[in-house]
């Protein structure tokens, strides 16, 4: 501890260990920025599996299997939790992180944005289960 | 504009984490479903459909391949630079050790998908 000089004040620092928890707008931006983790989490067990390909059937086959494990299986429902959450947020965020978009000169409103986004996933989604679907039977 | 004046490389790394926020937000949390809950628990779609004749197939067409390469790199190079953006917010000195893990791993995996992809294709 340092020493103290008599009768000279302790200045108030203010403690920013935790600063976002005090905040619920803070609590929210650190959850949607945490996805990442997640979204990371994901792309490493696909790079896993694409590299497991390169090397042959049997080497495909055993990433294949590993996805079965009642981890993976937990795993992969933790990670759809926060990549819906990463759509969610990533669409509401949307109207404030794009330039002002006039149509018909009248500026497209948040909730446009936000909806078109969401409206995006759903048929985007719809389609990528499509053509599995189809590239499978 | 001056020919001194240095050009900023945050651009490149801002729109390779906008394109990879975009993509997982519009096609991650199906892809999720598919291959890591739907496929695994032969819901909706066959056990079968993750065949490796099947993803051998998909890999050595180039739209696959592509497809392939261009989420897990994407997704990376979104994830790390949204988290090297963040450390600061967390009380971690964004420096240059931080930079060069969250840049890092996603150059290296977009390689290590491009060679292992080149491989499925020829």
């Amino acid at each position: 501890m340092k020493p103290r000089a008599i009768g000279k004040r302790r200045p108030y620092v203010r403690p920013m260990a935790g600063w976002w928890r005090r905040n619920p707008f803070f609590v929210e931006y650190m959850i949607h920025e945490g996805t990442a983790f997640f979204v990371a989490a994901y792309a490493l067990v696909l790079l896993v599996g694409v590299v497991r390909l390169a090397q042959g059937e049997a080497a495909w086959n055993g990433w294949l299997q590993a996805l079965h494990s009642p981890v993976a299986i937990a795993f992969h429902l933790l990670v759809l939790v926060a990549m819906v959450y990463h759509s969610w947020t990533w669409f509401n965020i949307m109207p404030r992180t794009l330039p002002p978009i006039f149509v018909a000169g009248k500026r497209l409103s948040a909730t446009a944005i936000t909806s078109g986004g969401l409206a995006a996933t759903a048929f985007a989604s719809a389609v990528l289960l499509l053509v599995v679907w189809r590239l499978s039977t | 504009m001056s020919a001194n004046l240095k050009r900023s490389n945050a651009p490149i790394f801002w729109l390779l984490f906008g394109a990879g926020g975009m993509l997982s937000a519009l096609l991650g949390p199906m892809l999720v479903f598919i291959t890591g809950i739907a496929i695994p628990l032969g819901l909706i779609l066959s056990p079968d459909a993750m065949s490796y004749t099947h993803m051998q197939a998909f890999a050595h067409h180039w739209i696959g391949a592509g497809f392939i390469w261009v989420i897990v790199s994407l997704f990376l190079w979104h994830a790390g630079h949204r988290i090297f953006h963040s450390l600061h917010d967390v009380g971690i000195h964004a420096g240059t050790a931080a930079k060069l893990i969250c840049y890092g791993i996603p150059l290296v995996a977009t390689i290590v998908a491009a060679r292992a992809l080149i491989t499925s294709v020829v």
